[in-house]
C-alpha cells in the first residue's frame, strides 16, 4: 500500500499494531492529501499542530502497549461539534470567531479513544440544508466528477466528501432529516444515524433538538460500527440521552441474515421513482434475498406527511434554539441604537438565507392561533408516523429503502435555488427516521449511468443498530462498490 | 373591602401571582451556584450563559423543594408534568427562551387558609405552582450608554404560585402574602424575603358591582414587592378603576407598574402589545415522571405548619389564638417560643417573648436568631417568678441585664442578690420601720384615706430594693395598719 490514506480505520489500526508506520506518518500522510485537495473545500478549519500533537501522543500509547481503540485515527469533525479552544461556527457567520471553552460529549468520547483532530469540517450552515452550499464558508465539491461541481449532499456535505476523498480517515456528522445519511449517498460512503439518544448531544449546536442525532461518516460499515461504540454512551448532561449498554457493532458484521425479515415499504416507491435508483433498491432487495432473508411487503401510510411535518417541526425548534444567537454575549454583533436594533441588525447580518426563512416558519408556527393549526398537528402526525414503524416492525427486523430520489445534483441547481420545497424533497426518505427516532444507515450500492454514486437505506428498531450492521454488512459484501481511490 | 361610589357599592376582585426563589445549593438546569451574593457572574455556567450547545439538566432538589411546597399548599401534586419554553428576546434571558413549565405544571389546585385581624379565617385557593428558571439581573445604572448582565441569578429556581381571584380586600392579600412567606419558610422551600426579590408578586385587579356575576377586564400590576406594597397597589388600582368606571369610562385588560414612591400604578402597555411567548414542549428535558412513593416521602417529612402548630400551641400550651398566630407567623419565633416554654407555663413565657423580648430586639435591631436571650433562659426566667424566687419588678431588670450580658438569669439573681425575700420577720422589720417612720401617713390612712395603702406597698418594696415578696407585704399591712 503506497498511499495510506486510503485505508479504513480496521486496516489502519492494523497497520499502527503493527508498526508498518507510525501515527505520526498517517496524520502527515491525511494534513498532505487535505493540502491537496482544498480545492473542495472540505475542511473550513485545519488543525494540523493539534493533529501531530494528538499523533505524538498515539506514538507513545503505541510504543507503550496502551493504545486505545481509536488510537492514532485522523478524523474530520463537522464544525458543528464544539471543540475546546478550536474555532466553532456551525458554518454560520454569527459565530464568526467563536472559540467553546468546552468539548462536546461525542468528540471528548472519540479523542479520549486516541482519535486525532484533523480539523473542522464544513456544513449547511447550523446543519440546515442538503447541499452545504448555505454554508457562510461556501460549498463544498463533491469528490466524484469534481469538474462537475456536485454538491456531496448535507448538511454533514464536508464530512462525505472528506471521507470519499479520503483527506480524514472518517468523521463525524450530525443528522436531523437526513444530514448524514444523504450526503453519504451522494458521496459514495457509509453513515448511520443512531437512535434518538444513543449518542449525547452535549455540545453539539443544536438545530432541532427533539431530531438531531450525531454519528459516523465512514469509508465502510466496519469503520462505521468501530466509530459508533466509541462516539455513544448515556451522558447525563444530554436529559435526552439514554442509558442502555452500547454493544460491540462490529462483532455482528459477518453475520448471517438468514431467515431476517426485511421490509419493503409500498410508500417509498412513488410514482415516477428515478428508475435508476428503483433499479438498485431491487438490486439489494435481490442480494438480500440470495443471502436467506426473507422479503416482506409493508405499509408506511403515513409516509407522505413525514416532510410537511418535519417543516413545522424542526424549524419550530429552529425558531427557538437560534434565539440565543442576539450579540450580547458572543459571536458577531452588529451595533444599533437600541437593544432591539442591535438584535436586528445581528441577526440580519448573522444568518443566512436558509436559515432565516426557518426562523421565519418556526415562529409563525407556533405563534399563537396558529400553534393549533401546524405545531400541534405536526406532533400529532409525527406520532403517527411512529407508530407506523411500530406496526411495520411487528412484521420485519429491518427497514430497506433508498436513500435518496437522485444522485448529487450541481451546485448552484435552479430548481433549487428557486424552490426551496425542491431542495426539502432530497430529504423525502431519510425524514420519517428523524421523526419516529430510529436508527438508520446509508451505503453505497453502485454508481448511476453517469458514474454518481447512490444509496441504499436501512431503518432499524430503536437500538436495534446492530441488526442494520448485519444486514448492511451483507449488501456491502455483495454490492463490491469501489471507493475513490 | 367595598368600594362606596356615587353608583352604588362595587367589590374588588384579586389574584396574585408570586414567584418565590427556591432555596437549593444549585440552578435548576446547571450545576452553577444558586447562592445570592457572590460577585457579578462568579456563579455561571456554560449552560447559564446560553453557550452554543448546552443543554439543561434537571435539578432534581428543586423537584422537590417544588413538591413540598405543594404539599404545603395543601395542594394535588401531578406525577406526570412538562417543561416549555417560553420564548421572549431580552438581554437577561440568554436563552432567548426561559425554560417554564406551561400546560401540565407540577403542582395543581391547593388551599391557604388566611388570618384576618378580626380573628376570622377564609379559605383562599391556589390555581398552580409551576417551576421555571429566574432570569438574569439587569445594570442600568453603571453607564449613561451601557447595560450590564450580570449572570449569577440567570437559572436560579423559581416556584410561580398563581391564585385564584379570591381576594375581595388588600388585607386579604396581605394576610395570604404573610401565611405564604410563613409556610414557604417553614418548609424551608424559599428565604421569602420580598424586599431582597426573593419572593416576588403581581397582582391582577378588576371591579364590579356588588352582586354582579362575571369578571370585568383587569389590570395587571407588576412589581409589587412587599405585603405593604401590595396593600397600597391593590387599594389604589382598585379606586382607580372605580373613578374610570364611574366617570362613564371602560377599563381594559392591560399591564400596570406599581411606583413604590407615591404607591400608585402606573400604564405600562396594553394587552395587545403583550409578547406572544410561543410556548411549545421543551424538546431538551423529558416529561417529569413522579412517584406515589417518591411524594409520599416528602410527605411523611413534612415540618409541622403554622396552622398545624397554631393549633397545638392554643390546645396544649394555653395560648389564645391571637397569640399563637403571632408566634406561629414565623417558624424562628415559633421554636424559640416552644423550647422556652418547656415545662414552664406558655401563656407567661408568651407574654414575655411578645412583650419585653420583641421591644428588646427590636430596640438591638436583632433577629430572634441573634438574640442575646435564649430561650432556656427566658423560661428560666419565667420560672424563677412563678417560684417566687424573684419578683415581677425585679424579673424586669434581670430581664435587661440578661439583654445586656447574656448570661443565665440565676446567675444574676444569685450574684446580685436580687432573691425576694419571702422572710415574714425580714419584711415585717422593714413594715415596722415604715410605720414608724410616717406617722402622719399612718393616720391619714386610718382616717379613710385608703388610697395611701399602695404607698405603704411602695415604700416596702423600696426599702427591700424591690425583693420583699409583695403577697407578703400585703399580708404584714394588712394586719398592722
Amino acid at each position: 500500500m503506497n498511499d495510506i490514506t486510503k485505508l479504513t480505520i480496521a486496516e489502519s489500526l492494523v497497520g499502527l499494531k503493527n508498526k508498518q508506520f507510525s501515527a505520526t506518518d498517517l496524520t502527515k500522510a491525511y494534513l498532505q492529501a487535505m493540502e491537496n485537495n482544498r480545492s473542495l473545500n472540505a475542511y473550513v478549519l485545519e488543525t494540523p499542530e493539534e493533529a501531530l500533537k494528538q499523533a505524538g501522543e498515539a506514538d507513545k500509547h503505541y510504543a507503550s502497549g496502551t493504545n486505545r481503540a481509536l488510537e492514532g485515527i485522523p478524523l474530520g469533525i463537522k464544525d458543528l461539534f464544539c471543540t475546546k479552544d478550536i474555532r466553532t461556527t456551525a458554518c454560520s457567520h454569527i459565530l464568526d470567531n467563536f472559540v467553546p471553552q468546552y468539548e462536546s460529549t461525542v468528540t471528548a468520547n472519540l479523542f479520549n479513544d486516541g482519535a486525532v483532530c484533523l480539523g473542522k469540517l464544513n456544513l449547511d450552515e447550523f446543519a440546515m440544508g442538503s447541499s452545504t452550499e448555505t454554508s457562510f464558508f461556501g460549498a463544498t465539491i463533491n469528490p466524484w466528477q469534481r469538474e462537475r461541481n456536485l454538491v456531496p449532499g448535507g448538511s454533514s456535505g464536508g464530512s462525505s466528501a472528506a471521507v470519499a476523498a479520503n483527506i480524514c480517515a472518517a468523521a463525524t456528522g450530525t443528522d436531523t432529516g437526513g444530514s448524514i445519511r444523504q450526503p453519504s449517498a451522494f458521496c459514495g460512503v457509509t453513515g448511520i444515524k443512531p437512535t434518538y439518544g444513543r449518542c449525547s448531544r452535549y455540545g453539539v449546536i443544536a438545530f432541532a433538538s427533539s431530531l438531531d442525532q450525531p454519528g459516523p461518516i465512514a469509508k465502510d460499515v466496519r469503520d462505521c460500527a468501530i466509530l459508533l461504540k466509541s462516539m455513544a454512551g448515556y451522558d447525563a448532561k444530554d436529559s435526552t440521552s439514554i442509558n442502555k449498554e452500547v454493544p460491540d457493532f462490529a462483532a455482528v458484521l459477518g453475520q448471517s441474515v438468514k431467515g431476517l425479515k426485511v421490509g419493503v415499504p409500498a410508500e417509498y416507491r412513488p410514482e415516477g421513482l428515478n428508475a435508476e435508483i428503483s433499479g438498485y433498491w431491487d438490486k439489494g432487495i435481490e442480494i438480500l434475498r440470495q443471502a436467506g432473508a426473507e422479503i416482506v411487503n409493508i405499509s408506511l401510510p403515513h409516509t407522505k406527511y413525514a416532510l410537511p411535518t418535519y417543516y413545522i417541526i424542526a424549524p419550530a425548534e429552529v425558531s427557538s434554539n437560534l434565539a440565543r444567537y442576539d450579540g450580547v454575549r458572543y459571536g458577531l454583533r452588529v451595533d444599533g441604537n437600541s437593544l432591539d436594533e442591535m438584535y436586528i441588525n445581528t441577526r440580519s447580518a448573522g444568518f443566512g438565507k436558509e436559515v432565516k426563512r426557518r426562523i421565519m416558519i418556526g415562529t409563525y408556527v407556533l405563534s399563537a392561533g396558529y400553534y393549533d393549526a401546524y405545531y400541534r398537528k405536526a406532533q400529532k402526525i409525527r406520532r403517527l408516523i411512529r407508530n407506523d414503524f411500530l406496526e411495520a416492525f411487528k412484521l420485519c427486523d429491518v427497514i430497506l429503502t433508498p436513500t435518496t430520489p437522485t444522485a448529487a445534483f450541481p451546485i448552484g441547481d435552479k430548481s433549487m435555488q428557486e424552490n426551496p420545497i425542491n431542495m426539502w424533497l432530497n430529504d423525502v426518505f431519510t425524514v420519517s427516521v428523524n421523526l419516529a427516532g430510529l436508527p438508520g444507515m446509508s451505503l453505497p450500492i453502485g454508481l448511476s449511468k453517469d458514474g454518481l454514486p447512490l444509496g441504499l437505506q436501512l431503518i432499524g428498531r430503536a437500538f436495534d443498530e446492530e441488526t442494520i450492521f448485519k444486514t448492511a454488512a451483507v449488501l456491502e459484501k455483495e454490492a463490491k462498490f469501489e471507493r475513490l481511490k | 373591602m367595598i368600594l362606596e361610589g356615587k353608583t352604588g357599592k362595587w367589590e374588588i376582585i384579586c389574584g396574585l401571582e408570586i414567584h418565590c426563589q427556591i432555596i437549593s445549593k444549585s440552578k435548576i438546569f446547571s450545576t452553577a451556584s444558586a447562592k445570592f451574593g457572590a460577585d457579578a457572574n462568579q456563579s455561571v455556567s456554560f449552560v447559564d450563559a446560553g453557550m452554543p450547545g448546552m443543554l439543561p439538566t434537571l435539578n432534581e432538589e428543586c423537584v422537590r423543594q417544588a413538591v413540598k411546597t405543594g404539599l404545603g399548599l395543601r395542594a394535588v401534586i401531578n406525577k406526570y408534568s412538562e417543561f416549555s419554553r417560553k420564548n421572549y428576546f431580552y438581554a437577561d434571558l440568554p436563552q432567548g427562551y426561559q425554560i417554564t413549565q406551561f400546560v401540565h405544571p407540577i403542582v395543581g389546585e391547593g388551599v391557604v387558609t388566611i388570618d384576618l385581624d378580626d380573628g376570622s379565617t377564609k379559605d383562599i385557593r391556589i390555581e398552580r405552582l409551576h417551576i421555571e428558571q429566574d432570569a438574569a439581573k439587569s445594570i442600568h445604572d453603571m453607564s449613561p450608554t451601557k447595560s450590564f448582565i450580570d449572570l449569577n441569578r440567570c437559572g436560579v429556581g423559581l416556584m410561580e404560585i398563581v391564585t385564584k381571584p379570591d381576594f375581595r380586600s388588600p388585607e386579604e392579600a396581605g394576610a395570604f402574602l404573610k401565611k405564604l412567606r410563613s409556610i414557604v419558610r417553614y418548609l424551608g422551600t424559599c428565604d421569602g424575603n420580598m424586599n431582597e426579590g426573593s419572593m416576588r408578586c403581581d397582582a391582577s385587579i378588576s371591579i364590579r358591582p356588588v352582586g354582579e356575576e362575571g369578571l370585568r377586564p383587569r389590570a395587571e400590576i407588576k412589581n409589587v414587592n412587599s405585603v405593604k406594597f401590595a396593600m397600597q397597589a391593590i387599594e389604589f388600582e382598585a379606586k382607580r378603576q372605580l373613578e374610570v368606571y364611574e366617570s362613564g369610562s371602560q377599563i381594559e385588560q392591560e399591564t400596570r407598574q406599581f411606583d413604590a414612591a407615591t404607591g400608585t400604578t402606573k400604564f405600562m402597555r396594553k394587552k395587545e402589545f403583550a409578547n406572544d411567548y410561543r410556548y411549545f414542549p421543551e424538546p431538551d428535558l423529558p416529561p417529569l415522571v413522579l412517584s406515589d412513593e417518591y411524594i409520599e416521602e416528602i410527605r411523611r417529612n413534612l415540618p409541622e405548619l403554622p396552622d398545624a402548630k397554631k393549633a397545638r400551641f392554643m390546645e396544649t400550651m394555653g395560648l389564645t389564638k391571637y397569640d399563637a398566630t403571632i408566634i406561629c407567623e414565623n417558624k424562628e419565633v415559633a421554636d424559640f417560643f416552644e423550647k422556652a416554654a418547656k415545662g414552664h407555663d406558655g401563656k407567661k413565657v408568651a407574654n414575655w417573648l411578645m412583650g419585653d423580648f420583641f421591644a428588646m430586639l427590636n430596640r438591638k435591631n436583632l433577629t430572634i436568631e441573634n438574640s442575646p436571650i435564649s430561650a432556656e433562659n427566658l423560661g428560666k426566667l419565667v420560672e424563677l417568678i412563678e417560684t417566687n424566687v424573684i419578683s415581677g419588678k425585679v424579673a424586669k431588670d434581670v430581664f435587661e441585664i440578661m439583654a445586656e450580658t447574656g448570661d443565665n438569669p440565676e446567675k444574676i439573681v444569685e450574684e446580685r442578690g436580687l432573691k425576694q425575700v419571702t422572710d415574714t420577720a425580714a419584711i415585717e422589720a422593714i413594715v415596722d420601720m415604715v410605720i414608724a417612720n410616717n406617722p402622719d401617713n399612718v393616720a391619714a390612712y386610718r382616717n379613710g384615706k385608703v388610697n395611701l395603702r399602695g404607698w405603704f406597698v411602695g415604700q416596702v418594696l423600696k426599702e427591700s430594693k424591690g425583693k420583699a415578696n409583695p403577697q407578703i407585704v400585703n399580708e404584714l399591712l394588712n394586719k398592722k395598719l
